[in-house]
């Protein structure tokens, strides 16, 4: 039976949210005291829920594996945070937030969710200013503001290239305050492994100490999952190393569902792969689009000079170059989504286009922006009839301000000067948004466990919109969990506190410690890692960028192989009761690997093209996705069952009453 | 290039440390300095002995996880990037090369190349915040314009990441720069400076009780810094510190 209750408050759209938050069930301040909350990940959303809801009087127990709170993966996020402030008076509102959204997540979110995100939006901005976030400003003194892709007005924040890492310290700082008075028991360098439910509810975890190997039991009445998205099953992408997707699919397996797992974000500013070696991809920020102009060579004998070295860039001439963006998408040019900029790159490369070596990559060229701020700022410095090269250098210090670090990072890792040859980019895995399935108040399918951020899948349908994951993340943790749990937790005020010593808290913890032997005794031949890139092969090549039922029907079976194959002989050094990475790895590689067979089910269950999701077999004769209202406009909530790829697909129907179902254009 | 490595061997917090010799070969230019012990801790594994444990996440310079002390300078030779963004094309064929951990009292060993920099959040917990609610109805973030000049300075205080380089580089494993980054990073923008007193004397006073050293003014920290925190934080905290015990009113 599904279990599939939205919960979406009646009335009209935009009073939904107020009409709810004011008739939810509340928990008074001093019962508030009695009632532990556990959250798992301290990113934007974990941090965030964590600080609110110790703010509001609960005892909070927050998580992470990384040494500090602050490391959490949210921290690298670049280039901004939308809210609907309309302070360029450009004509934002919520509704524009919402419908830019909704439509550049291909029709695939829930409408009421999407609105409430758009609401709270702004409030964020208030919240972050308040607890000292340096955002950018003008000169005037107030908030500046850059465009992201998808849209057409200016709502993004923005703090240089570190947007991310600025809010996070924000939410850091508040959760800060609150370790500091009590209300929050920080354990750092722990890792959830299982999820603890008794009578049906969650009601705590098993947990790792990764220092000492201890298994350690913690109860709760509610857990929050903020772990992030699940992007390192492709084993390349711009997460963190030890970004995984181990807390959710612990509690995917024992009952949460797991919505829409193919709709993955391929972002299409990446810095191109450059050899086997390569443990991680270099994300370079949408906001450089900007400025930057993406381009490759129209002429074959072009494209092969430059992968020679006989030809330098900015040697080939302006008529010789196709800016493939600006020419198919001339609306919205470079700024185009994610998904279109990024199949578009792909479609230049497979064509024989690519401008390096591997064939896979494209230019992102700021001459044009060099040039035009080099003008402006010579006017403004009154400069008279200034040389070429003086404009250069003017408009390279106004890039500079923009995007040094980003510039320094391209630098530092290609070895190359973007201030005078262009990037070379390329697609690579980012994002994920489908994830754990939630209803509104961010209850998954378990009751009294949430999942919040990049790890619940409610936002953002089948393509996110750039700045738009810092949103949701602060939206969910600061404005949104922290009044909906309430909701639920109102009925415990009188169970005191959960004891650690119950059978289910026994067993759980029984089988965590027999995944750990297991692993011990294994001493198969190869290292974690030898699976892992395996994994990440299978899925680039058949549920990345473009998918169609072969494939994904081959990448189910070499999944499968591969996973028989790891559980025989994969090798973990060192010992259980100590420090060991090797062993932290491979418990998240095996999840990933059950991961990755229902995503590739997903893919295939779903024939239609719609955002991240690009089914070859549905695309018109220009090459755009060809969406299928009438059969795929729900939420795939896959139920775990014992095997990853029979698991049992509910439906929940998406209902577009304030947004009429098009489709997408950007041209 | 092939390549020698001389790295600290420490199993865990109580038992003693060692340098031990390893050699890696095929090493590309293109690599990171931490893709290249992947590449030997792969060949540990491979002939079952224990890989070597470090510090890291992001692999991209922000989340300031890494934390290695190679050939005698935190962060490694390179300037103003963490030990994940240096690259081996900053070495030579035949080179040897020296890793160790961060080194201070209050960076404890956990194992190898893995320090504790956990004292860096409780000095946060003691005031590293401005102190309000998530209420959502704070006043409009336009309300108080900030001087363009004062809201960049409190940004590149604010940049810092954490890393502990500061306390490594330092002779007497001093945290003045990493206190110093959120003292003024906060007491430049007016919704932070109305705590900036409280703060500052809480911060350093748990500064002190985690063991750090003083500040002798000698710079070393910012020149290692990978995010070129400016020595003139420590000089803002100075005059915040001073004039909040004169005034001895929190
Ligand atoms: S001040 Fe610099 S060296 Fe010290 S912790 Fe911050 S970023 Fe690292
Ligand atoms: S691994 Fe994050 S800064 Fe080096």
């Amino acid at each position: 039976m599904s279990k599939l209750n939205s919960r979406i408050p009646e009335g009209p759209l935009a009073e939904k949210w107020t009409n709810h938050k004011s008739h939810i069930n509340l928990v008074n301040p001093a019962n508030k005291r009695l009632i532990d909350i556990i959250v798992v990940g301290t990113g934007l959303a974990g941090g965030s829920a964590a600080a609110s809801l110790a703010e509001l009087g609960y005892k909070v127990k927050a998580f992470c594996f990384q040494d500090s709170p602050r490391r959490a993966h949210s921290i690298a996020a670049q280039g901004g945070i939308n809210a609907a402030k309309n302070y360029q008076n450009d004509g934002d509102s919520t509704y524009r937030l919402f419908y830019d959204t909704i439509k550049g997540g291909d029709y695939r979110s829930r409408e009421a969710n999407v609105y409430r995100l758009a609401e709270v939006s702004a409030n964020i901005i208030d919240q972050c200013v308040a607890q000292g976030v340096p955002f950018a400003r003008e000169y005037g003194g107030l908030l500046d503001n850059r465009s992201f892709g998808g849209v057409q007005v200016s709502r993004t924040f923005y703090a240089k290239g570190q947007t991310g890492q600025q809010l996070l310290l924000g939410a850091y700082s508040a959760m800060s305050r609150q370790i500091g008075k009590g209300n929050i028991q920080m354990f750092n360098r722990h890792e959830m492994l299982e999820l603890v439910m008794v009578d049906g509810k969650a009601r705590g975890i098993i947990a790792r100490n990764l220092i000492t190997g201890e298994i350690e039991r913690h109860s709760a009445h509610a857990v929050v999952i903020a772990s992030g998205g699940y992007g390192n099953v492709f084993y390349l992408s711009t997460n963190a190393m030890g970004s995984n997707v181990t807390a959710s699919w612990k509690i995917h397996k024992k009952g949460a569902y797991f919505a829409n797992p193919c709709f993955t974000q391929i972002h299409p500013t990446c810095i191109p792969v450059s050899g086997d070696h390569q443990s991680k991809l270099t994300l370079m920020s949408e906001s450089l689009r900007n400025d930057g102009r993406i381009w490759v060579p129209k002429k074959k004998e072009d494209v092969e000079a430059i992968r020679s070295g006989k030809l330098r860039p900015r040697d080939i001439k302006e008529e010789d170059r196709d800016y493939y963006l600006e020419r198919r998408y001339p609306a919205f040019g470079n700024l185009v989504p994610r998904d279109v900029a990024s199949r578009a790159a792909k479609e230049r490369c497979d064509a024989g286009y690519g401008v390096n070596a591997t064939g896979e990559a494209v230019f992102l060229d700021f001459s044009s922006a060099i040039e035009r701020y080099g003008r402006e700022k010579a006017a403004v410095e009154k400069i008279d009839n200034p040389s070429i090269e003086k404009i250069r250098d003017l408009g390279k210090q106004v890039i500079e301000a923009k995007y040094g670090n980003l510039f320094q990072m391209y630098e530092k890792i290609v070895d190359d000067n973007p201030y005078e040859t262009p990037m070379k980019i390329y697609p690579a895995v980012h994002y994920t948004m489908g994830g754990i399935w939630v209803d509104y108040n961010l209850m998954t399918t378990i009751p009294g466990c949430y999942a919040a951020g990049e790890a619940n899948f409610s936002d953002h349908g089948a393509n996110r919109l750039g700045a738009s994951a810092l949103m949701q993340g602060l939206a969910d943790g600061y404005f949104v969990l922290p009044y909906t749990i309430g909701d639920y937790l109102s009925n415990d005020i009188r169970t005191g506190k959960i004891s650690t010593d119950l059978p289910e808290f026994e067993e759980a913890e029984k089988s965590v410690r027999e995944r750990i032997d297991f692993f011990m005794n294994n001493k198969g031949s190869k290292s974690v890692d030898h699976f892992h890139k395996k994994l990440g092969k299978i899925m680039w090549n058949e549920v990345g960028m473009a998918r169609n039922a072969e494939g994904l029907k081959k990448a189910i079976d070499d999944i499968r192989a591969l996973r028989d194959e790891f559980w025989k002989d994969v090798k973990v050094p060192g010992t259980a009761n100590s420090f060991n990475p090797e062993l932290e790895k491979a418990g998240r590689v095996a999840d990933f690997l059950e991961l990755g067979e229902l995503m590739a089910l997903d893919a295939l269950t779903r024939n239609e093209s719609c955002g991240g999701h690009f089914r070859e077999e549905f695309q018109t004769e220009e090459g755009e996705a060809v969406r299928d209202d009438a059969h795929f406009t729900y939420v795939a909530a896959w139920e775990y069952n014992g095997d990853p790829g029979k698991a049992n697909l509910y439906k929940e129907e998406l209902k577009y009453e304030n947004i009429e179902l098009k489709t997408r254009s950007y041209k | 290039m092939n390549l020698k490595l001389k790295i600290w061997r420490q199993p865990n917090a109580s038992a003693p440390g060692k340098m031990v010799d390893y050699q890696v070969s095929d090493i590309s230019g293109d690599m990171s300095f931490l893709e290249m012990i992947d590449v030997l801790n792969e060949q540990l594994i491979e002939t079952d002995e224990e890989p070597v444990a470090f510090d890291h996440d992001c692999r991209e310079g922000i989340c300031g996880m890494c934390s290695m002390y190679i050939n005698g300078e935190a962060h490694g030779p390179d300037r103003g990037v963490t030990t994940c963004q240096l690259h081996m094309r900053k070495f030579k064929d035949g080179d040897t090369i020296y890793i160790e951990p961060f080194r201070a009292k209050g960076f404890p060993v956990i194992k190898d190349l893995v320090v504790d920099r956990s004292a860096f959040d409780r000095i946060m917990a003691a005031g590293g915040f401005v102190s309000v609610n998530t209420s959502g109805n704070t006043m409009d973030a336009n309300a108080i314009p900030i001087p363009k000049p004062d809201a960049d300075e409190a940004f590149d205080a604010a940049t810092c990441i954490g890393c502990g380089a500061c306390v490594a580089t330092c002779k007497n494993s001093s945290a003045m720069l990493f206190v110093s980054a959120k003292v003024s990073q906060l007491a430049l923008l007016p919704q932070g400076k109305v705590e900036a007193k409280q703060r500052v004397l809480s911060m350093v006073e748990q500064m002190d009780k985690e063991g750090f050293g003083n500040c002798s003014n000698t710079g070393a920290c910012e020149v290692e810094c990978p995010k070129g925190i400016s020595l003139s934080n420590i000089a803002r905290m100075n005059r915040e510190y001073l004039s909040a015990s004169i005034t001895g009113d929190k």
